[in-house]
């Protein structure tokens, strides 16, 4: 196939708000082009991880090569980049958009446009991508496309009258798509003679073949034994195979030229030689000058992940490394907690990113977690003049030390039904938002604009969101900068003695309330013990809350099972499991979970 | 009884390991609200089936009885004493072809008020029933209602006397803390009506809400461990139980009252006279071997714990069950756990004896902690629960699984 045409080369992406169906209509393409039987499909063929199929989102972008035959007689090569839709991952889209030239935009029929979808589609605007809108779910009985062309057009302005309304979950239409695509998106550029000029837009760490870069052809042309050099890293490497991507397989091929999309692999065992966003040349005959690479990607998130049992630390280590391999965004070093021992502080792009490693790491590495309250990054300003970033609260210098401190803040765009406004503004008002404005994208339908703390939004605000508007809002945010604020660190203290690992930064106007709750939540969380345990909120060393655990009374089998021992010890093995599960805070037994419950302090 | 003549088989059989002998019997006139035993409501033709199985099951074990001599029977249910006499008779036909039995062995049946009449009392006491078992919960007709049980405590006054004129001169009576109801008040009549007639021996067991009862339904989920003060949940009828609190006030004041009437408290649930104690349970705790006929029925033998299927017809020739063989590990662990439950604790020689270490050895830290957080004593070379280690008993016994 090395003979492909370029003008018989389309390289796209599918952009979409979450559960628009983006991963349905990848799904649906490579059914139709016959890349897998249907024997072979199963739903959302790219996501290949547990995790993603099971929680029915994208969380890595996936790439794969189909061939379509056009009604007029012609062969295609689709390469088909798919891209996570949640707002944590949006880096990730940003550099699949980069090896693309055009993008399909799904909107659902009967949720029409949503800010994700407004968020994607500029951000593939700014790539200078070709955008094609499709109507998708027009099997619903609630599916309105009339109106949501008309949507796509007045509030994106884009051409939507003939765009192609499908079910992707039926394969309604889904021919029109790729016709559609072929016309409108257009076929890449470059110059195969011209020196090599390739971007990296992932890569993967495969245990036999090393490294597996995922990169774009831009210019020039690449094969078995070119001399590579990566220009950002200066690492040099000879290709041992190039391909393309099968539909969950690697299938090499002869060489990859100007506008394809494929993968080389070149013996590199570390991923850091190949960072995202860099640009492979040709060392004997190097390019001119690098492609721009993309934004380096900013951890939003902190906490700290500690192994339940303090043998594995070593363990997690490996797992973390294994999983930056993968994930360019995950950051992590070491700390260490009085009550959880050795563990690393992560960074994260979000709080559903932060859950994604931490049940990967749970399920794929099998290791048990203890994870602490997330936390953002804070500004210190000392009194001496240095400006340090703070991921961890337990590092709060003495406030004696500090000038002020500064908390990052976003610039929020929130898509809501008119009736919803006023809930939807209580909430931001609670959670210290400043309103910055509100336009009306159609008559019933709102645009609010907020400033908001970071920290008030990574907990639950997409809950707390999705529950005041039914379902109906939707949100994107991005980072604002910092802005100074009046921020209290709130010390948690069990038994007397203060439990570094349950810190965390509020602002001092919620700090009392933030006590409270907390006291009361660690107080269902803590089973009862042979003592009573005082459960008390700090703020320095002025006690602000208190609860109190009172002590065990009884816990006895005093019943006559018989001879059925078995039985008797299954129920004592099953306690001794459960306590250790438990993490020693001083003589306090307290159960992991207590540990994230700062998280669930807003249930309503 | 088989009646060893010849002296020298005498001394051969005594030189035997004891065995213990559990037959239980799955039927009932109804079951009770709270009960998680295998027993169902029969007919008359399920119940003459079962003990046609369990006669042929008894008489299959011959060849392994040659190994042992039976020291206690315990006939368990469900109801035994719904039996036919001459049902009951069948059964011990069968023990006495397979077993051979120490002079006086324990024999106990479970007998239930209203199920049985002086003809099924002379039958047990002519087979060598010599301990009976009978269920009282409680005195007070309101909580027997609500437990669901078929008797009133008139009903069981009259059973009382009744086996007391059979001859019958070893008696337990069981009794229920924590029922729905109660109050201190109510449990002070049941223990002083229950003292009244005299009983050798008396059990008290807490009400234990288990999974797949009514009473799970009813009351919810029941964990000692977990949750603070909200057991009290809305919306159930959760607050006609005791809490915790009440319950073990309500246990501190049966033991007082028991111990104050003569009874010794030799085991976590159990109170005798002098020389009463339930050998055939105290067997379980020190690890006697026994083996178990009927659904669901435990066994203890050469190192191995075997559990009958608990389905009622299943095939006795197909091996169905659970079987579980004792490490050195679990034989220790067992010894601990078990031994504990009683109020004299583990002899720290004997252990050692046993398992050639001690006690302090095998499980260092369990006993450093229990004994610092005064769960756990050493007094008299035996390790042993404080008073308030009998109400925290798991907390200590999982710190030896």
């Amino acid at each position: 196939m090395t003979d492909i045409l370029q003008d018989h080369i389309r390289n796209f992406c599918i952009i979409a708000h979450i559960d628009h169906g983006k991963s349905t209509l990848a799904d649906r393409i490579i059914e139709m082009t016959g890349l897998l039987t249907s024997r072979e499909m199963q739903a959302q063929v790219l996501d290949n991880m547990d995790l993603e199929r099971e929680r029915g989102i994208t969380i890595k972008a996936q790439a794969v090569r189909t061939i379509y035959k056009a009604k007029n007689g012609e062969e295609y090569v689709l390469n088909l980049i798919d891209t996570p839709g949640h707002v944590d991952f949006n880096y990730e889209v940003s550099r699949s958009l980069a090896a693309c030239d055009g993008a399909i935009l799904v909107v659902d029929a009967a949720q029409g446009v949503e800010a994700q979808t407004l968020a994607n589609v500029y951000l593939a605007l700014d790539h200078n991508l070709d955008v094609m809108p499709v109507i998708n779910k027009v099997d619903l009985p609630s599916a309105e496309p009339d109106r949501v062309a008309a949507e796509i057009e007045d509030i994106i302005g884009i051409e939507a009258q003939d765009a192609p309304r499908i079910s992707a979950k039926t394969g309604e239409n889904v021919d029109e798509v790729l016709e559609q695509l072929i016309s409108k998106i257009p076929p890449p550029k470059g110059d195969p003679g011209a020196p090599l000029q390739a971007l990296i837009f992932d890569s993967l760490y495969d245990s036999y073949k090393g490294v597996i870069v995922f990169c774009r052809v831009m210019e020039g042309k690449v094969k078995r034994g070119t001399p590579i050099l990566m220009m950002a890293t200066g690492k040099t490497a000879e290709v041992v195979e190039v391909g393309y991507f099968g539909a969950g397989q690697f299938i090499p091929s002869d060489e990859l030229s100007a506008g394809m999309v494929g993968y080389i692999t070149a013996s590199l065992k570390n991923v850091k030689d190949t960072r995202v966003g860099d640009t492979i040349t040709d060392s004997q005959r190097p390019c001119k000058e690098p492609l721009p690479g993309y934004k380096k990607v900013q951890s939003m998130v902190y906490c700290g992940m500690y192994p339940s049992d303090g043998a594995k630390y070593p363990d997690l280590r490996d797992a973390l490394e294994k999983l930056q391999l993968n994930d360019a965004s995950l950051k992590f070093e070491p700390e260490t907690s009085v009550a959880l021992g050795f563990g690393f502080r992560c960074g994260f792009l979000g709080l559903l990113h932060l859950e994604i490693i931490q049940e990967r790491l749970e399920r794929e590495y099998n290791l048990d977690l203890v994870t602490t309250a997330p936390s953002v990054i804070y500004l210190i300003h000392r009194t001496n003049g240095t400006v340090e970033e703070l991921t961890n609260p337990t590092n709060l210098p003495d406030p004696s030390e500090i000038e002020y401190m500064e908390e990052p803040v976003v610039k929020a765009e929130i898509m809501v039904t008119s009736e919803f406004i006023g809930q939807i503004m209580d909430l931001c008002q609670e959670r210290r938002g400043v309103y910055d404005g509100m336009e009306y994208l159609e008559e019933t339908r709102a645009l609010l604009r907020y400033h908001l703390p970071l920290n008030e939004i990574i907990y639950d605000f997409f809950d707390a969101l999705k529950s005041r508007s039914r379902g109906y809002a939707s949100f994107d945010y991005e980072l604002a900068g910092y802005e100074k604020s009046d921020l209290v660190k709130l010390d948690i203290l069990i038994n007397k003695e203060e439990v570094d690992a349950l810190s965390f930064i509020v602002h001092s106007s919620t700090a009392y309330e933030r006590g409270r709750k907390m006291c009361e939540k660690l107080k269902e969380e803590i089973p009862r013990q042979l003592f009573e345990i005082p459960i008390q909120a700090a703020i320095g060393s002025k006690i602000i809350a208190r609860e109190t655990v009172k002590a065990l009374r009884k816990d006895v089998l005093a019943k006559c099972y018989g001879g059925d021992i078995t039985r008797k010890k299954k129920l004592l093995e099953k306690q001794k499991e459960g306590k250790k599960r438990m993490r020693q805070v001083g003589n306090v037994d307290v159960p992991q979970k207590a540990f994230m419950s700062v998280l669930k302090l807003d249930d309503r | 009884m088989t009646i060893v003549r010849d002296l020298k088989a005498r001394d051969k059989m005594n030189n035997l390991p004891q065995l213990e002998i559990y037959i239980h019997i799955p039927f009932c006139v109804r079951k009770c609200l709270y009960c998680d035993f295998l027993s169902y409501p029969s007919t008359q033709k399920e119940r003459r089936d079962y003990v046609i199985r369990l006669c042929e099951d008894i008489r299959a074990k011959k060849d392994l009885a040659l190994e042992y001599v039976v020291s206690t029977v315990f006939i368990g249910g469900g109801t035994p004493s719904l039996l036919e006499p001459d049902q009951i008779t069948e059964i011990f036909m069968a023990l006495r072809d397979t077993f051979c039995f120490v002079e006086s062995p324990e024999i106990t049946i479970e007998a239930n008020p209203k199920t049985f009449d002086e003809k099924k009392l002379k039958t047990w006491r002519n087979l060598g029933i010599n301990r009976l078992s009978i269920g009282l919960q409680s005195a007070n007709d309101n909580e027997l209602k609500l437990l669901g049980r078929i008797h009133t405590y008139e009903d069981f006054r009259a059973a009382f006397e009744m086996a007391r004129i059979a001859g019958f001169d070893n008696i337990n009576v069981d009794m229920m803390i924590g029922i729905p109801a109660q109050t201190m008040q109510s449990l002070k009549k049941t223990l002083s009506e229950g003292i009244s007639y005299n009983p050798e021996h008396i059990s008290v067991y807490s009400l234990i809400i288990e999974e797949g009862t009514p009473f799970y339904r009813i009351y919810g989920p029941q964990s000692a461990t977990a949750g603070c003060d909200n057991t009290k949940q809305k919306g159930t009828l959760w607050d006609e139980l005791p809490d915790e609190n009440a319950e073990r006030d309500m246990m501190h004041e049966a033991t007082r009252v028991l111990l104050e009437n003569g009874f010794e408290h030799y085991e976590i649930s159990n109170f005798a006279k002098c020389g009463f104690a339930c050998r055939h349970n105290i067997g379980y705790w020190e690890r006697i071997q026994y083996l178990g006929f009927g659904v669901g029925a435990a066994s203890l033998i050469k190192g191995c714990r075997y559990k009958n299927s608990e389905q009622i017809n299943s095939d006795p020739h197909e091996k169905v069950g659970e079987t579980e063989s004792l490490s050195l590990e679990d034989e220790m662990s067992e010894t601990m756990f078990l031994g504990l439950r009683m109020l004299k604790g583990v002899s720290l020689d004997e252990f050692k004896y046993k398992f050639n270490t001690s006690i302090q050895e095998a499980y260092p830290e369990a006993v450093e902690k229990n004994i610092k957080n005064g769960l756990l004593e050493i007094a008299h070379a035996r390790i042993r629960l404080t008073k308030r280690g009998l109400d925290l008993a798991n907390v200590v016994m999982s710190d030896f699984v």
